[in-house]
């Protein structure tokens, strides 16, 4: 699955925990989840969670702490779905 | 001290009989009930198969909640909370989309138990060693001041936050709460009320008390039975109602709506003493109640036109009756009128007092006394004490002027409330 895919299905993710929808549109791997889409810090933990369940991989703590922007999202994503596989 | 004076200005109702305050008054007018029988409480051989659950579209919190608060939200006892208190302010005048917080608006809104059917899945999740994935939203949601929560944040309430819980004086106390703290002038308003979310689990636990209605499974809207000989019972119903508080002068200056007047009231126990208990109340506590009630509203026996009762539709209704006659020293034809919401809606426990409040302000803007209805056999004990006329089965249109309200919960705690038409130079 490559960086951009898993964009456009973070996306989705995204959309519940999002006030204003129509930041989603302009997401690209630099946007900040927290300062850019004003996410609420504690939906963080409700991300990771539906993005657990999503993509079948276990995203533990010290890899969670890692993720503030979409690029880093998908970062930890990739690398727990190749370890995974 | 200044005499301040504390009227009502907002209304909002999630009741059995009616979702909204034009459904709940068409209700209350009507005589209908809001009583059904649940087939799962059949299956769980249950005495009382029959409960008071409003007609609630839960997808109509899309209205009231950001989309992303309601993603995630499963309470339903906040749901209902939600509805019915942004219903009351904006019915108050108010707008709920606002950025600046309400330093002078505060909130008492009180209930019993979490939902206990959400907590079975969380507890299945620990269970099953899987707590890593219940998220961020579940404290709040079993938190008891999870409704306060909710509503003061949508709100933006910058006042006191309270969340009171005395069992079946819940929603009376919360009113009485905030009428005192307007009174003695720590806020200008007070979003009062409570809810209540009897699930299936509270339902089984009340079940197994013995306490409960159960012959007229088949016929649930006949089930509530208040005053009669054939009363067994009381019907556990669910729902929420909300009332905007407000300093007169503070609504005079804004240019509200006045729909009543808060007198005065008192809250009380009986010290589970002398015939009280854990389940019963003690006379002398219900008796000083009533009495303290009307010197803090400073008006005389007489002026009482309505009793709007606690009357569950058990033993104690009679017991009740009494102790309005010892405190009123009024009795036989003298007696005031006296009607039961329960008739309608069963025992709403925690969200009884102010769904029934919210029905006495809704008689005296409109004047009328709604009906006891399933008063076929009115129970010759009462209709010895008091005169049959006083305890109408259809509905009476009349300018009533004071009305008295009532609640007694378990822990032996009373609340009795004075509430009066709003008049300029009251």
């Amino acid at each position: 699955m490559d960086r951009h895919s898993i964009l456009e299905e973070l996306k989705k993710v995204l959309a519940p925990y999002t006030k204003n929808k129509e930041l989603l549109n302009s997401v690209t791997e630099h946007t900040n989840l927290i300062t850019d889409l004003h996410i609420n810090s504690a939906n963080l933990v409700d991300i990771i969670i539906d993005a657990e369940a999503k993509y079948n991989i276990e995203i533990d703590m010290d890899a969670a702490e890692k993720i503030s922007t979409v690029g880093s999202c998908i970062d930890v994503i990739l690398e727990k779905m190749n370890h995974a596989s | 001290m200044v005499n301040r004076r504390v009227v009502v200005t907002g209304l909002g109702v999630v009741s059995p009989n009616g979702v909204g305050i034009t459904a709940f008054l068409h209700s209350l007018q009507q005589g209908i009930s809001g009583l059904k029988f649940i087939p799962k409480y059949e299956e769980l051989k249950y005495n009382c198969q029959v409960s008071g659950v409003p007609d609630f579209d839960w997808n109509s919190l899309h209205a009231y909640l950001p989309d992303v608060t309601f993603h995630g939200l499963k309470g339903v006892g906040i749901g209902y909370a939600v509805k019915a208190a942004l219903d009351a302010w904006m019915d108050a005048g108010n707008n709920v989309e606002q950025d600046e917080v309400n330093w002078d608006t505060g909130c008492v809104f009180g209930n019993s138990v979490a939902d206990s059917e959400n907590m079975k899945r969380v507890i299945a999740m620990v269970d099953a060693k899987e707590a890593r994935k219940l998220g961020s939203r579940v404290v709040e949601q079993m938190m008891n001041s999870g409704p306060t929560a909710y509503i003061s944040g949508l709100l933006n309430l910058g006042n006191k936050i309270v969340t009171n819980s005395s069992a079946c004086a819940t929603g009376s106390q919360s009113v009485l709460m905030g009428y005192e703290y307007i009174k003695h002038g720590y806020a200008k308003r007070m979003l009062v009320g409570s809810t209540e979310y009897i699930d299936q689990y509270i339902f089984g636990a009340f079940d197994s008390m013995r306490i409960l209605s159960r012959k007229f499974n088949a016929v649930p809207e006949k089930a509530s039975r208040p005053m009669s000989a054939t009363a067994g019972g009381f019907v556990p119903g669910s729902g929420s109602a909300a009332l905007v508080l407000e300093d007169l002068e503070y609504a005079q200056a804004r240019g509200a709506n006045i729909y009543a007047e808060i007198l005065g009231g008192a809250n009380n126990s009986g010290g589970q003493r002398d015939g009280g208990s854990m389940t019963a109340p003690n006379p002398e506590g219900i008796v000083r109640c009533i009495k303290d009630a009307l010197s803090n509203a400073q008006i005389l026996p007489n002026e009482i036109d309505l009793i709007s009762g606690h009357l569950t539709a058990t033993g104690a209704d009679k017991l009740e009756i009494q102790n309005w006659i010892k405190a009123l020293k009024r009795e036989s034809g003298n007696f005031p009128f006296i009607n039961s919401v329960k008739s309608m809606i069963g025992h709403c426990l925690s969200a009884a007092g102010s769904i029934e409040i919210v029905a006495v302000i809704l008689q005296l803007m409109h004047g009328f006394i709604h009906p006891n209805i399933n008063l076929e056999d009115p129970n010759p004990e009462i209709t010895k004490l008091i005169d049959i006329d006083s305890i109408p089965v259809k509905r009476i249109d009349k300018e009533i002027d004071i009305v008295a309200k009532s609640n007694f919960g378990f822990g032996d705690v009373n609340t009795c409330l004075i509430f009066s038409k709003y008049k300029q130079n009251g």
